[in-house]
């Protein structure tokens, strides 16, 4: 095996899995805590990435565009909160799958509208461009580093936040136990919508990010959604140590799949045969693994509710 | 809570398939050939998320992976089709078995999981089942398998004819529904409707749950086979599309808007999807915008989808039994 490429695509896959966290956490804090379905998740990752798109024609600076689309995007999720999606907490699990189902329909159309159909360009900042020699062999690109980096504080943060300060402490009440947490006096309309904007911006983040990396387009928000949710899932809902998780084995299973899997197959089938299945196989694997975790843990690795 | 008789509704069922019936020849009178494709295509999915709403509605089980059985049926025909068994007696119940078995494999391991967990694990194995028609090249890949026509009958009927076709289509859809209808009504389906509403009781009083949501979630994915089989026919093309998360989506969205539990909520949820998008799509390219709207104000004014404000104007249909 060639051990550079290991390497490579090791780290691949962590800024993927990290990449998905910055989603799944808002993701599984508002499932766990609201008791609420969002499919419009995505659409905040979308509308993030548009907005640093815009910004950064109008600032010139990526950290500026990065930093007015997290407070955009905030905004947006926090106005969604108060003027719809507070009506719905009460309401069925199908009742919010079909709202915010309405909801993804008209935030597409409308960035459509705004736009224009045409996938934007999201530049990564030039001092970023080149790669970097990490060891003898390896180089890797600067900016996936500065993503990794970006990943990994914003995973610790979020982790000190949840676990060591008053705010989490309420958050994670929340999650455990919505009634109780209720009884004992939590200013639940506020935690919500504060829980709601920095999910909203968790995903932005996400989207900004990724944005040089893949192409910033209508539906760029629905393909990241459902892995999103297969990252809950595993984790367990309600859980921001199991999105985490949750997120690093998504990003590592399928990275690694993607390139261990064609070239092991190789070995054992004919290439034209091997060249069809492997990337089939992989895209699978992740399915597998979700399957199986819930086949062994149904309420995932680390379940939220006590 | 519902009301466990459902009719079939009969003073409003019997008009509307006579206006059916008369359909084609209006339209083609008026030279609207256009319209006797589309209602097809209406009639085809009204089966589909009739078949998820007999999982969703009936036996609780709300399945993201709808898609995969519906997906499976059609490819069905198109690789029998390839490997020239273009004869509808042979292909269509091997299709409507292959979707049946799918069902009953991917029922078995995910009916042991409930509530959000099921939909997920259901999510999962239609991916499973998405990627791996994708992988299979030779039939076609991402871009799909076309048919070299439609499935033959023989005794002069001729499917390549939109009209027929209608007609084949129209006669299956409404003898499946007249079956899901009395089926609900049925000693099975009323012991799915205990289950659905509280399974420990049911299981006390003897019924095995378990094996009863089985039956019926391969029951769904043998009637969303068949459904299948139909759209394949129709578009002469077994394209990934029909295996795609998106279509199950796009099925769950019709059982809720039309309205979960009600005999008809799948027919009147796709007629009215595919009309708006038909609609709306002539006046503007923004014709999402239009039809997310509507199904908001359908979640704000009519919480249990819109047969369930027909029902709230006539209280008396719901009846005491509950």
């Amino acid at each position: 095996m060639d051990l550079i490429l290991l390497l490579e695509q090791t780290l691949n896959g962590l800024q993927f899995g990290l990449m998905l966290f910055l989603l799944a956490a808002g993701l599984t804090l508002v499932f766990g805590i609201m008791d609420m379905i969002n499919l419009a998740h995505g659409s905040l990752y979308m509308v993030g990435a548009y907005l640093a798109a815009t910004l950064i024609g109008y600032t010139g600076s990526f950290t500026l565009a990065l930093l007015g689309a997290l407070a955009g995007t905030a905004l947006f999720g926090a106005a969604l909160e108060v003027s719809l999606l507070r009506t719905l907490y009460q309401r069925d699990h199908l009742t919010q799958v079909l709202a915010t189902f309405a909801l993804i329909l008209i935030i597409n159309e409308g960035t459509r509208m705004i736009w224009g159909s045409q996938a934007l360009l999201l530049n990564a900042p030039d001092a970023l461009s080149g790669p970097v020699e990490l060891l003898p062999g390896l180089t890797y690109p600067a900016y996936r580093l500065l993503i990794i980096g970006v990943g990994l504080a914003v995973a610790a943060a979020l982790y000190l936040l949840v676990t060591h300060t008053r705010i989490g402490m309420l958050v994670r009440a929340g999650a455990s136990n919505r009634e109780m947490a209720l009884t004992m006096g939590v200013n639940v309309k506020r935690l919500f919508t504060a829980v709601f904007a920095a999910g909203a911006a968790l995903s932005a983040l996400a989207g900004v990010l990724l944005g040089p990396l893949l192409a910033v387009q209508v539906g760029m928000g629905e393909s990241i959604l459902i892995l999103a949710f297969v990252v809950i899932v595993i984790g367990g809902i309600g859980s921001v140590r199991g999105a985490l998780v949750g997120a690093l084995l998504v990003g590592f299973v399928d990275t690694l799949g993607r390139t261990l899997l064609p070239m092991s197959l190789r070995t054992v089938l004919p290439p034209q045969v091997a060249s069809n299945l492997g990337p089939a196989l992989a895209s699978i694997l992740i399915y597998v693994l979700m399957a199986a975790v819930l086949f062994w843990r149904p309420q995932g690795l680390f379940p939220a509710r006590g | 809570m519902t009301a466990l008789h459902h009719s079939l509704l009969p003073r409003v069922a019997l008009p509307a398939l006579a206006l059916l019936i008369a359909f084609p020849p209006v339209m083609q009178a008026i030279d609207q050939p256009f319209y006797i494709v589309l209602a097809t295509r209406i009639l085809i999915f009204a089966l589909a998320a009739s078949s998820l709403n007999l999982l969703i509605g009936f036996g609780g089980m709300v399945s993201f992976g709808h898609a995969a059985f519906f997906g499976t049926g059609a490819y069905t025909v198109g690789i029998l089709m390839v490997h020239g068994v273009d004869s509808a007696w042979i292909a269509w119940p091997a299709a409507v078995l292959a979707s049946a078995l799918a069902a009953l494999l991917i029922g078995a391991i995910s009916l042991h999981t409930r509530g959000v967990y099921f939909i997920m694990i259901t999510l999962a194995f239609a991916q499973m089942i998405y990627y791996l028609f994708v992988s299979l090249k030779a039939y076609g890949g991402d871009d799909g398998l076309t048919l070299a026509g439609r499935s033959q009958v023989g005794f002069g009927v001729d499917l390549a004819s939109d009209v027929v076709f209608y007609y084949v289509v129209l006669a299956i859809v409404a003898l499946l529904l007249a079956l899901l209808g009395r089926m609900v009504n049925a000693r099975f389906g009323r012991a799915l409707q205990a289950v659905r509403e509280n399974e420990t009781r049911a299981q006390a009083i003897g019924f095995p749950a378990y094996r009863y949501k089985l039956a019926c979630f391969v029951l769904g994915g043998a009637v969303a086979g068949l459904a299948g089989v139909l759209i394949v026919n129709q578009n002469e093309l077994a394209s990934p599309n029909l295996l795609h998360w998106m279509q199950s989506g796009m099925l769950l969205i019709m059982v809720i808007l039309g309205g979960v539990g009600f005999l008809y909520g799948g027919v009147l949820g796709a007629l009215v999807l595919l009309l708006l998008e038909e609609t709306l799509s002539e006046y503007t390219i923004h014709w999402q915008f239009g039809v997310g709207l509507i199904l908001l104000a359908v979640v704000l004014f009519a919480p249990n989808g819109l047969l369930s404000l027909a029902q709230r104007r006539t209280p008396s249909a719901r009846g005491a039994s509950g």
